[in-house]
């Protein structure tokens, strides 16, 4: 049995503003916690009943002391929202030059995709001083990644990609828990985060994936599935031009505008007739059942890896009816993309 | 011959306006949690309904618009029959109350079973979610959900049409048998207000199931 | 009506107890003192049910393997705790004992404004509970109380829709409770009893009725939903029909958090007692308090979203939900406030009841201000979903609710039997309940910031010191409650007789003998005092 630890690891840059909200906000509920238990017991003892017949002096109330424990307590629970918000809108937004790894929680264990086409089960590497954003998806029920060292945990949904961010701050090895009950196995559904300095996360990743980087396998299964008879590259035939679609707003049918993101580009894959882009028809066949998790996510990383051709304006719909889709007025403007380059708004 | 009011009195009541007003009160209180279970019915649907408009329109699309509004037509003739039973009792019109409750009570059923047809209809037409799907539209799963919540919500509300009109007859039968006086009806008055509540869910059911589609 | 006079045997004159003999008396009454007591019988048989579940737990993690039980038996275990404690336990326990005892004595009523309703609660309560129990013995329960979805619907292997229909049953009980409880207030004061008149036991427990009809509907949809799932194969709340999983936590939080506002007023309404009784004055600042329980149910509604701010939803919904959740925490720090100054200069004493009520009072503080880490963004990315928030709640529904619950039992003894309690005894067994609790529970405060994730049958082996302190706590625990259940069988037939108000309390209900007669009044009384009026009553009560 190890012996009897209280203060938690910190290994992020996330930890550290933690560590001191979390401290304060004990220092402070600590103060007032203590202030009433002591002021009771005092009180409690010092007006213990003298006589069984005893009454007291009748106190009913007062305002100001009303007023006061009302308002000042109200304002330090805004200060407490503030402070906790803040720390929450980093934990949201990922820095646009993340280091991008995919997820897939299944009962009961986590399969993680690099980029650059490594596979591990249960076991993370990422580098250290380096931000690293994890898309992850359910292929069951709900899940949650939780790496307590990190701070950092968000449920993994199915049908739908979450993310997550974090810089590790400290070389290490660091817990990996499934953080939402998902069935027998549970408390077995857990792992190791292995942070490295940046030389020896180099060395690993130069050990590469056996099948090649993540987006050339998305490739060799957009070609297998038949996906490039339709969707072309440079010209806009009966489908949708791929190319620079990832992380733009789409005109649907219904009449919505919503962001190709990695939920939508899942989504059409396996269920193309939802969601109709506005224009086109609905003849592209469904491929659920087909492809494993693993490989939607690769031909996603594939999609996200084509950039726009230099120089070219997009044309759009078949109607050239104006829409968002591929306008150079979109929420992001031209920039360089690369195989592990991150798209801005990721949900 | 002895005052009803006063045999019906119950001994935590001090008069019989404070028990008729209980029993109205305590009414009143149990249509806001019905109230709250239809809304929470509602605002799921009311969700997916934005999240999947063009599968649902399809659905409503499908509805038979004429046995709806004849279900409609229907309940509400019958809160009209409750409402005048309610007002011929406390104006000593016992025969009259009583047949009018038997029209209240056969309303219902009227309804309950042009609702079973439906359902059959339906079955038949293999769009009946979890024992007869089937959908050659592009939108057919969207379709199915529009198909679950038609069958739970118009299924929660069958039920609570069943139970009043078990209630409806029951009343029928006392006032049959002489139970109640101008002075003393709050049964029925407790029964008509659940009695109308549950025609006017039907009448949001109706919009949101069969007149939303009708555009399309 | 001294409190002085000699206690009158109970032989002498029928009382609720004596007038009416025979199991069919009890079992078709419609005395709401009876079937306080019917439910009495019920919730603690749940109670003992729903703790041995968790000593099992508990035993389990004292190693880090899982060594004791299997892992699916563990994930039982914890699914029928919940299940058993929140919906057979927690929510009847104080308004349909005490509040269905009381609340009628308290306005001068003869009973509630529908008894049979009343008793009519107490079969359906227990229907659902047997449905429940069979349902989890015949097929098991292993989706935890919250039912989340798409496991619950999709993958368990155990009998869902049994368990989600014994506890559908039981939401009708709430239902008719709340209901019941709300038109006997407003109808059935007595002449003089305006609202700023009621005691504020009457105050929490309206706000807790309003909470009960407004919120159990909700349930009940969300768990026919799931049953519908699971019986006919579709998706509403899973993916193959394009079912969202989370709008299931929005309606199952919708209902659950002002669940836990059901089970933590009763407790503040028993402790608002208390406190003023022991001091013999009256709550300090009784409008505020009384407000203030009424805005905990309002906000109370406002707030479920902090359940999941890291379930999916938006930024935006999770910076509402947790400024929400900071307001509705004001109310409970005034009434923490308020409670305290009533002790100042006052006349207290130290009986079983007040030490219950002050234990209340600082854990529930702890409790509370650990929500509002919570209710902190940031924070609760770390700490939701672990120990911590396990803590958290164990506080406020333990360290709250079980020990109002205890101690409003025994403040109220006198009342209900006629006799005393054994006074050394009592106070044995709440020092007892008092450290076994936060034994228990504090160390797990720690585990959770730590990142030991709650619903784990094993742990990694740093663990385990913090996991034995904690079953350590949980053994001393189970032992303190063990001893009212002993002691209090023994008090029913020898303790000695108890007058009519052995506390000098105000409140109508001491105005009569004890035990009461069945029809509580033989006059409806006539209020002229206000609540907690001890200058006003003074000779009444033999004070000076």
């Amino acid at each position: 049995m190890n012996s009897l630890q209280l203060l938690p690891e910190s290994a992020s840059t996330f930890a550290n503003e933690w560590n001191w909200l979390f401290w304060m906000l004990v220092a402070l509920c600590g103060f007032v916690a203590t202030g009433i238990a002591v002021l009771l017991i005092y009180w409690v003892v010092r007006y213990h009943r003298k006589r069984e017949d005893e009454l007291p002096v009748q106190i009913h109330g007062n305002i100001k002391i009303e007023a006061a424990w009302s308002l000042i307590p109200l304002m330090l629970f805004m200060g407490m929202f503030a402070w906790g918000a803040r720390v929450y809108f980093r934990m949201e937004r990922p820095p646009d030059n993340a280091r991008a790894i995919y997820a897939i929680g299944k009962q009961w264990m986590w399969k993680f995709q690099y980029v650059t086409g490594q596979r591990e089960i249960n076991t993370l590497h990422v580098p250290v001083g380096e931000p690293v954003k994890i898309i992850m998806t359910s292929q069951d029920a709900i899940h949650s990644l939780f790496v307590p060292a990190f701070r950092i945990k968000q449920d993994v949904l199915p049908q739908r990609y979450t993310t997550i961010w974090f810089q590790a701050t400290k070389p290490g090895r660091y817990h990996l828990f499934c953080a939402e009950y998902c069935g027998t196995k549970h408390s077995g559904m857990i792992g190791w985060v292995y942070a490295m300095d940046a030389h020896e996360f180099q060395l690993w990743m130069e050990q590469g994936g056996a099948e090649g980087s993540l987006a050339s396998t998305g490739e060799k299964l957009f070609h297998q599935f038949g996906c490039a008879t339709c969707h072309h590259f440079d010209t806009q035939g009966a489908c949708p031009m791929l190319r620079d679609l990832y992380g733009r707003p789409v005109r649907l049918t219904s009449g919505e505008t919503i962001i190709a993101d990695e939920t939508y580009l899942r989504n059409k894959i396996l269920n193309p007739r939802a969601q109709l882009i506005e224009g086109f028809q609905p003849i592209m066949p469904t491929f659920s059942g087909q492809l494993t998790e693993e490989q939607v996510v690769a031909l996603i990383a594939y999609i996200k890896a084509i950039g726009p051709r230099p120089g070219t304006e997009l044309p759009v719909s078949p109607g050239n009816a104006p829409s968002n889709y591929g306008s150079q007025q979109g929420i992001a403007g031209p920039e360089a993309t690369s195989i592990s380059g991150s798209k801005p708004r990721d949900r | 011959m002895t005052d009803p009011s006063a045999l019906m009195l119950r001994e935590q009541f001090g008069t019989p306006e404070q028990q008729r007003e209980s029993a109205t009160f305590g009414m009143w209180i149990f249509l806001a949690t019905e109230v709250m279970l239809f809304g929470a019915l509602f605002t799921a649907f009311a969700v997916y309904r934005m999240k999947y408009p063009l599968g649902f329109d399809e659905g409503s699309a499908d509805m038979n618009i004429l046995l709806g509004s004849i279900n409609t037509a229907v309940l509400i003739a019958s809160s009209l029959t409750m409402a005048l039973s309610i007002h011929a009792v406390a104006i000593n019109k016992q025969v009259r109350g009583y047949l009018l409750l038997l029209a209240t009570a056969a309303l219902g059923l009227v309804f309950l079973t042009i609702k079973f047809v439906e359902y059959y209809q339906h079955y038949e037409q293999h769009k009946a979610p979890g024992i007869s799907f089937v959908s050659d539209k592009p939108q057919a799963a969207e379709m199915q959900m529009f198909y679950v919540f038609y069958f739970v919500m118009t299924g929660f509300h069958a039920i609570h049409m069943t139970i009043g009109v078990c209630l409806v007859l029951v009343l029928a039968l006392r006032t049959a048998a002489g139970s109640f006086r101008p002075a003393y009806h709050t049964p029925l008055e407790a029964v008509g207000l659940y009695w109308h509540f549950v025609d006017i869910v039907w009448v949001f059911l109706f919009a949101i199931f069969y007149i939303s589609g009708l555009h399309g | 009506m001294s409190t002085l006079a000699t206690p009158v045997r109970a032989a002498a004159t029928p009382n609720y107890l004596t007038s009416e003999r025979g199991i069919l008396s009890w079992l078709l009454t419609t005395d709401h003192k009876r079937i306080a007591l019917l439910y009495v019988f019920s919730v603690t048989a749940f109670f003992f049910i729903g703790g041995f579940f968790a000593l099992l737990m508990r035993l389990e993690l004292v190693t880090p393997e899982t060594d004791l039980v299997s892992p699916h038996t563990y994930n039982e275990l914890f699914s029928m705790h919940g299940i058993i404690m929140v919906w057979f336990f927690l929510i009847p326990s104080i308004p349909n004992t005490l509040g269905n005892f009381l609340i009628p004595m308290m306005i001068g009523a003869k009973d509630l404004a529908f008894p049979k309703l009343n008793l009519a609660s107490w079969y359906v309560f227990m229907l659902g509970g047997m449905v429940t129990l069979w349902a989890m013995f015949r097929g098991g329960i292993d989706t935890g109380w919250t039912f989340y979805t798409p496991f619950s619907t999709v993958y368990s292997q155990t009998y869902v829709t049994g368990a989600a229909l014994g506890v559908f049953i039981s939401g009708f009980a709430s239902i008719m409770t709340g209901l019941n409880f709300i038109a006997t207030i407003h109808r059935l004061r007595a002449p003089g009893l305006t609202w700023f008149r009621l005691p504020l036991f009457v105050w929490s427990h309206y706000a807790t009725s309003v909470i009960l009809v407004l919120a159990t509907p909700v349930l009940a949809v969300v768990l026919s939903m799931v049953a519908v799932e699971r019986i006919f194969q579709v998706g509403i709340f899973s993916t193959p029909l394009g079912g969202d999983p989370v709008l299931f936590q929005h309606l199952f939080w919708f209902y659950s958090h002002p669940a836990v506002y059901i089970m933590v007023l009763p407790g503040m309404a028993v402790v608002s007692e208390l406190v003023a009784a022991y001091s013999r004055r009256p709550v300090f600042g009784y409008t505020f308090v009384a407000f203030a329980s009424i805005a905990i149910a309002v906000i109370g509604f406002l707030v479920w979203g902090h359940h999941m701010f890291v379930a999916g939803q938006s930024v935006y919904s999770a910076l509402y939900f947790s400024l929400l959740s900071y307001m509705v925490a004001v109310p409970s720090a005034i009434k923490v406030f308020n409670w305290t100054a009533t002790v100042y200069k006052g006349s207290v004493s130290w009986e079983t009841p007040m030490l219950y009520a002050i234990g209340f009072i600082g854990l529930f503080t702890i409790g509370g201000m650990t929500g509002l880490f919570l209710a902190a963004l940031g924070i609760d990315v770390h700490v939701t979903d672990t120990y911590f928030v396990i803590a958290h709640f164990h506080y406020i529904m333990v360290g709250g609710t079980v020990m109002a619950y205890l101690g409003g039992i025994h403040y109220w003894w006198p009342k209900i039997s006629g006799k005393m309690y054994p006074e050394g005894l009592s106070k044995l067994s709440a020092l007892t309940v008092f450290l076994g609790f936060n034994l228990t529970f504090f160390p797990q405060f720690v585990l959770g910031y730590l990142g030991m994730p709650r619903r784990y049958a094993a742990y990694p082996a740093e663990f385990q010191y913090l996991h034995i302190l904690s079953t350590a706590g949980a053994t001393i625990l189970g032992a303190g409650y063990l001893m009212p259940l002993c002691y209090f069988f023994w008090a029913w037939r020898h303790a000695p007789e108890a007058p009519p108000n052995p506390w000098r309390a105000t409140g109508l209900e001491w105005q009569t003998p004890s035990p009461p007669p069945k029809h509580n009044f033989e006059v409806t009384p006539v209020v002229t005092h206000n609540a907690y009026d001890y200058e006003g009553m003074k000779e009444e009560l033999g004070l000076d």
